[in-house]
């Protein structure tokens, strides 16, 4: 899968079986569903019927009718072409995917014993059943973990060798079936049948074939299908208009006109820019359960983004010693150090670190002190050490005063009012700055405050202000008191921050901000989640998520990394742009055709509408021919466009329309001009016409 | 061109442009329901009609009750009008004794001002009777205009409304469009033009001995009053043949320029009340400054091309520009203007023949009509029209900025796409389709006036002044036989009937649709770049379509002249 992520547009792994797919989708059930190039597949198979009657009764100008047909079939196959070339970068993906999913035996537990098992196919396995999976298996199947905890290999789908925990309970205990468990072992309650499993779903995706038309593309569809009805009109009465004027227009003469006018350009790469789109998501390692949440993700408005680890840096810091009056910080640092020398989390280590660094504390061997480890719990909300009868405890200022309390009932120092006045004032302090304070105390006496502090990643501010001149509002969701979080808020640039959520009023701003007519993106992992993922317009899942959580979002990001879902926003818009661009291109175009096509047409009875030919086309015949191939030249020139998408800036929406009505608008304009010109210039020096 | 030729286009549209707000602010009263200034008078006889009708203005209807409540209005105006035609014989108000109207021309008659096209294969003082001209003609100048305007208020509360189901009652705004805009206004009008030497009497025609002796019937009737709605309706239909180039019907150059400012006052004024009821009025002046950029570039080539006149006359020493079909009291700037503003608004009265322009010169009108009538248009009709082409511009440019495209917060989405291009696509299949047989069939061929390209361009301008529901004739072609009575009807009603259906079926589902909320990343519609692209897609859309046909008619006729060549 890493590999193909490199896979360039002119790969010939992908260009090779692509040419061999634009013949194969000639057939009719799969050109319908294309309805501008069914329109040319059928006047090109007309054409073709006439050219070979012309040829059996020895009609007029039969090599030039003979190119007509040839550059009408072209125009055909370089639109299948395209979408085969987006095809086969998902179906070289999908081709990976594959090779893990290898036909493995799984150990069926019979009533829960993890000694007693049999061995049965991983495909015969049902949802419900239980299975254990030791070092070095393939998990059969999708799962829930519901006992142990295992480093398990997820390369398969993540591209990304480095190994993950996976446990019971939590957040992190879905597997996925094809991933191998390196170490230790796990009890998975089987959640996806055969067939049905995440890379099952990821390969059919990647391919294509659940592909189905999303809404923008059905309402561009149908306006191409409405200027192709146009342009049928206005082909389609010349006849009559030149038999008035006492002159007669050949078939194959009308057929190159209606085929260079209808929008064959943008009906041509359509389909290829949706696929395009779905596969630039999956390069990013993000999966898109369907292209309208693609769709959507352009549409977004509201970004709720989780505090930790997509604003702030996951864990918090020790920035500082704040002592009491009475203490030294010395003293303070001293014992918050010893407190959490044990203490493996972020934050215990952070304090080790501050202590080393400012005050010079050396790191203690706990063993030679004879020291405890006394490890946090959700009761006492406090961690610390205990020692040659001496102990020391850092936690919630709350929890540490309600411990003083309950060991000064047991007999030790009362504490002042003024140590608690004093303690509270700090703790007061560094909460309004969106820090985090630890209180330390050493045998019933207060010491002082550790300063915790949420560190906002670098360059998040300036990714908001961009996501601002997108017109997009960001909301930071945090479990923080509504101080800490403002003043996080204000730090990083949010918009807006939803503090203490929960589930349900995370669920219910979603509905606020939709009600409001927005549209609404998140990610979330944990099945708490749930409900808000499928809430949300775009909801994305983190890969390390559980079960719930996978199957409510409409996303799945597979290196679980929520500062994706700017960039998933950003691929949204790209490919509305892309779609919109050469539609535009493709409409434009049509003005220097008509300078070529119509004064060819008519001139036999019409001289004076030489006038016209403006570009100084050499013949009627050569003019017409250069117009149709452009038209079908252009469909290949514009395949790397379609594939890698239209660049999307944050200038504002003004400005952007008018950049890109300036390129493609005008370009659609000025360049059919120049090639048509060029075209005609190489043909007549070939002695083509 | 002159000097004195550009002040009166510059004057001619500043006094438009004053009119927009004042007007747009009081329709926007009329049609919200609010008290204006006539409420004490006409408040009263509104609700005894609503009363009588059986309907209340909290009657609010679906946009299939309001379409199927305009069909069956039209539907009877239609079967009224026809039996007037008729039976006028035997009907009172006949001092000139008129006989009954053919069948096919009473058909193509009532089609023509049932939907606001005037189209008259008929000359009025020859043929209809006083009763069949007021009750018949002048209602349906009234009503078929107060049903443009309709439609277009149903549309704009598409727009306005959010998460609602209803756009509006038909019988109501039919009724506040007539009572408070349209019959304050003509009777003003009429006594204006009255004040200006129009005749208003019901009085036998007069016969006069002339200065060579010779004995003259002079046509009088209630001119004024019908002239006033003519206008004003852009209905186009004038009581004399002659229509505004008669100076009964057009005595000098103010009644002219009170008649071309009459012709724009309530379809600019509408982009107004669109923009008040969406909340912002420049959306509504955006709309109404793409519609001034097509009129200027319009007005422009066909003053220009006027005013430069034939080489060919130029060469045997005839200076200046053509004077062909125009009236000396009006000249050269005031007919190309009078040209652009009746073919642009979907009047189709004239003050010159559009037939005697040069080539390029009578291009304009042609164009103006085919671009579907949407710089500034019919009354109500140009702006639904217009409409239909900004859901189609959105969608294309809305795209380009990244998001699924919206337009005052309604997002446009398959549903709004295929109505517009239903709409779009209804004239060029009225205007070709009809054209493209009219030109090898011996019937329609044989009532050409000038063969060559200039005949082609009578039918085609026949088709599309009948689709485009514009009513102006290009002269030369003979309009009064059953093929042209028949077929340009149809025309008419496809003209007229298909763009509505679709339009409403917009404002339909736009009505039930949330609104967006504006944002950075939002195109915004109310600025420059909005009305470059909706004109680019206007003339690309429209042009695209007819270049074809164009080609072979006016184009290649100017071509030829420039070769010295004439038709």
């Amino acid at each position: 899968m890493s590999h193909s992520k490199t896979a360039s547009i002119m790969d010939a792994r992908i260009l090779v079986p692509a040419l061999g797919d634009a013949f194969r989708k000639l057939d009719p059930r799969s050109l319908a569903r294309n309805p501008v190039m069914f329109v040319v597949a059928v006047v090109s198979a007309l054409t073709t019927i006439l050219f070979l009657r012309d040829l059996a009764t020895g009609g007029e100008s039969l090599g030039f009718s003979f190119q007509i047909v040839l550059w009408l079939w072209f125009t055909v196959l370089f639109a299948n072409f395209a979408e085969a070339v987006a095809e086969g970068r998902g179906k070289a993906q999908a081709d990976s995917l594959r090779k893990t999913r290898t036909e493995t035996q799984a150990r069926l537990l019979a009533n829960g014993d993890r000694a007693r098992f049999k061995l049965v196919p991983g495909t015969s396995l049902k949802v419900g059943d239980v299975v254990i999976v030791e070092a070095g298996d393939i998990i059969p199947s999708d799962g829930e973990v519901i006992e142990g905890v295992a480093s398990v290999n997820e390369a398969a789908i993540t591209g990304e060798s480095a190994p993950v925990i996976r446990e019971s309970g939590g957040d992190r205990s879905a597997v996925t079936g094809g991933t191998q468990v390196l170490s230790d072992w796990i009890k998975v309650r089987i959640t996806a049948a055969a067939g049905s499993t995440f890379i099952d779903r990821m390969i059919s995706l990647v391919e294509g074939a659940e592909r189905q038309k999303t809404p923008n593309e059905i309402a561009l569809n149908i306006l191409l299908a409405g200027m192709t009805l146009i342009f049928v009109l206005a082909t389609a009465t010349i006849p009559s208009f030149a038999s008035y004027a006492g002159g007669y227009i050949p078939v194959i003469v009308l057929v190159a006109l209606f085929v260079t006018l209808i929008p064959t350009t943008i009906g041509a790469l359509l389909s290829a820019i949706g696929i395009a789109g779905m596969d630039r998501l999956v390069r990013f390692n993000v999966l898109a359960m369907s292209g309208r949440a693609v769709e959507a993700a352009g549409d977004v408005d509201t970004l709720l983004l989780d505090k930790t680890g997509t604003i702030t840096l996951g864990n918090r810091q020790a920035t500082e010693f704040r002592p009491i009056r009475g203490v030294g910080e010395q003293e303070l640092a001293d014992a918050a150090q010893l407190a959490s020398l044990a203490d493996e989390t972020p934050e215990g280590r952070s304090i080790v670190v501050l202590a080393k660094e400012k005050y010079g504390i050396r790191a203690r061997d706990m063993g030679s002190l004879h020291a405890a480890f006394v490890p946090f719990t959700a009761q006492s909300r406090m961690s610390g050490v205990d020692f040659d009868g001496s102990s020391i405890r850092k936690g919630a200022v709350d929890a540490v005063l309600k411990h003083i309390d309950e060991t000064v009932t047991a007999g030790g120092n009362r504490v002042g009012g003024e140590a608690i006045r004093d303690i509270r004032s700090i703790a007061d302090e560094i909460a309004k700055a969106g820090g985090t304070p630890l209180a330390v105390v050493r045998d019933g006496r207060l010491l002082g405050i550790v300063h915790l502090k949420d560190i906002v990643k670098g360059g998040i501010r300036e990714r908001f202000a961009e996501l601002r001149r997108m017109g997009i509002r960001t909301v930071m969701i945090t479990g923080d008191n509504p101080m800490t979080a403002a003043a996080i808020a204000a730090e990083a640039g949010v918009d807006d921050f939803l503090a203490q959520a929960t589930p349900e009023n995370k669920l219910s701003l979603i509905r606020e901000e939709q009600a409001k007519g927005k549209l609404v993106a998140m990610c979330g992992d944990g099945t708490n989640d749930a409900p808000a993922l499928a809430q949300a317009d775009v909801g994305v899942a983190m890969n390390t998520g559980t079960v719930a959580a996978r199957e409510a979002g409409n996303m799945v990001d597979l290196d679980s990394d929520p500062t994706k879902l700017i960039e998933i926003v950003e691929i949204g818009k790209q490919l509305l742009m892309t779609r919109g661009a050469l539609t535009t291109f493709s409409i434009a175009n049509d003005i220097a055709k008509y300078f070529a096509i119509i004064p060819a047409m008519f001139l036999a009875f019409y001289p004076q509408l030489g006038a016209l030919n403006i570009m100084g086309l050499e013949t009627p015949q050569s003019a017409i021919l250069s117009a149709i191939i452009f038209n079908a030249l252009i469909i290949v020139a514009l395949i790397p466009l379609s594939l890698k998408g239209v660049k999307y800036r944050a200038i504002g929406a003004g400005a952007l329309l008018s950049r890109n009505l300036l390129v493609y608008g005008l370009g659609g304009i000025v360049v059919p001009f120049v090639g048509i010109k060029a075209i005609d210039i190489a043909i007549t020096a070939l002695g083509l016409v | 061109m002159t000097f004195n030729g550009w002040i009166q286009i510059l004057v001619f549209c500043g006094i438009v442009v004053l009119l927009v707000k004042p007007l747009g602010g009081y329709m926007t009263r009329v049609f919200s329901g609010e008290r204006t200034l006539l409420s004490p008078v006409l408040g009263p006889l509104e609700r005894l009609l609503y009363g009588a009708a059986g309907t209340s203005e909290r009657d609010e209807q679906h946009w299939t009750t309001y379409a199927a409540a305009m069909l069956f209005f039209n539907l009877a105006g239609f079967l009224l009008l026809y039996l007037l035609q008729r039976l006028q014989g035997s009907l009172p108000f006949n001092p000139a004794g008129m006989g009954a109207v053919g069948p096919e021309l009473a058909f193509n008659t009532a089609v023509s001002f049932v939907t606001n096209t005037n189209w008259q294969n008929y000359g009025g003082e020859s043929t209809m009777s006083y009763l069949t001209q007021m009750a018949g003609l002048t209602v349906q100048n009234f009503v078929s205009a107060a049903t443009g305007i309709a439609i277009a208020v149903a549309l704009i509360r598409g727009f306005a409304r959010a998460s609602a189901k209803t756009v509006g009652n038909f019988w109501v705004d039919m009724t506040r469009a007539t009572l408070y805009v349209l019959l304050p206004l003509c009777i003003v009008l009429t006594l204006v033009y009255v004040y200006l030497g129009v005749p208003q009497t019901l009085g036998a025609y007069v016969d006069a001995a002339t200065v060579e002796g010779a004995r003259q019937t002079i046509a009088l009737g209630p001119v004024a009053s019908q002239l006033a709605i003519k206008m004003l309706g852009t209905n186009g239909g004038g009581f004399f043949n002659a229509n505004s180039a008669h100076p009964f019907e057009n005595p000098d150059a103010i009644s002219n320029l009170i008649q071309m400012v009459s012709i724009f006052a309530i379809g600019a004024a509408m982009t107004n009340v669109f923009g008040r009821m969406v909340g912002n009025e420049r959306q509504g002046w955006a709309i109404l400054a793409t519609m001034g950029v097509l009129f200027i570039a319009g007005v422009a080539v066909c003053y220009w091309a006027e005013a430069t006149g034939n080489p060919l006359v130029h060469a045997l020493g005839l200076e200046g520009g053509n004077m062909e079909g125009k009236e000396t009291r009006f000249g050269i700037a005031s007919s190309a203007l009078f040209a652009a503003i009746t073919t642009a608004a979907s009047c189709g009265a004239v003050n010159a023949m559009h037939g005697s322009f040069t080539a390029l010169g009578g291009l304009i009108p042609l164009i103006n009509m085919e671009l579907g009538e949407v710089i500034v248009g019919g009354v109500g009709a140009g702006f639904y029209g217009i409409l239909l082409f900004v859901v189609l511009a959105i969608f294309v440019a809305g795209l380009m900025v990244g998001r699924t495209p919206e337009y005052l917060g309604k997002k446009i989405e398959a549903k709004e796409v295929k109505m517009a291009v239903l709409g779009i696509l209804c004239l060029p299949a009225a205007m070709l389709i009809f054209t493209a047989i009219a030109v090898v069939l011996p019937t329609g061929v044989a009532s050409i006036g000038t063969p060559g390209p200039h005949g082609f361009s009578e039918i085609l301008y026949a088709y599309t002044s009948g689709a485009a529901n514009n009513g102006s004739a290009f002269g030369g072609l003979t309009g009064n036989t059953p093929w042209y009575n028949i077929t340009i009807g149809l025309a008419m009603l496809m003209g007229r009937f298909l763009i509505i259906i679709p339009a409403l079926a917009i404002a339909g589902s736009l009505v039930m649709k949330k609104s967006v909320p504006a944002s950075a990343g939002t195109f915004p519609t109310d600025g420059g770049l909005f009305v470059g692209l909706l004109t680019g897609v206007i003339l690309i859309v429209g042009g695209l379509t007819f270049f074809p046909a164009l080609a072979v008619g006016p184009i290649v006729e100017h071509l030829a002249m420039l070769l010295g060549q004439t038709f």
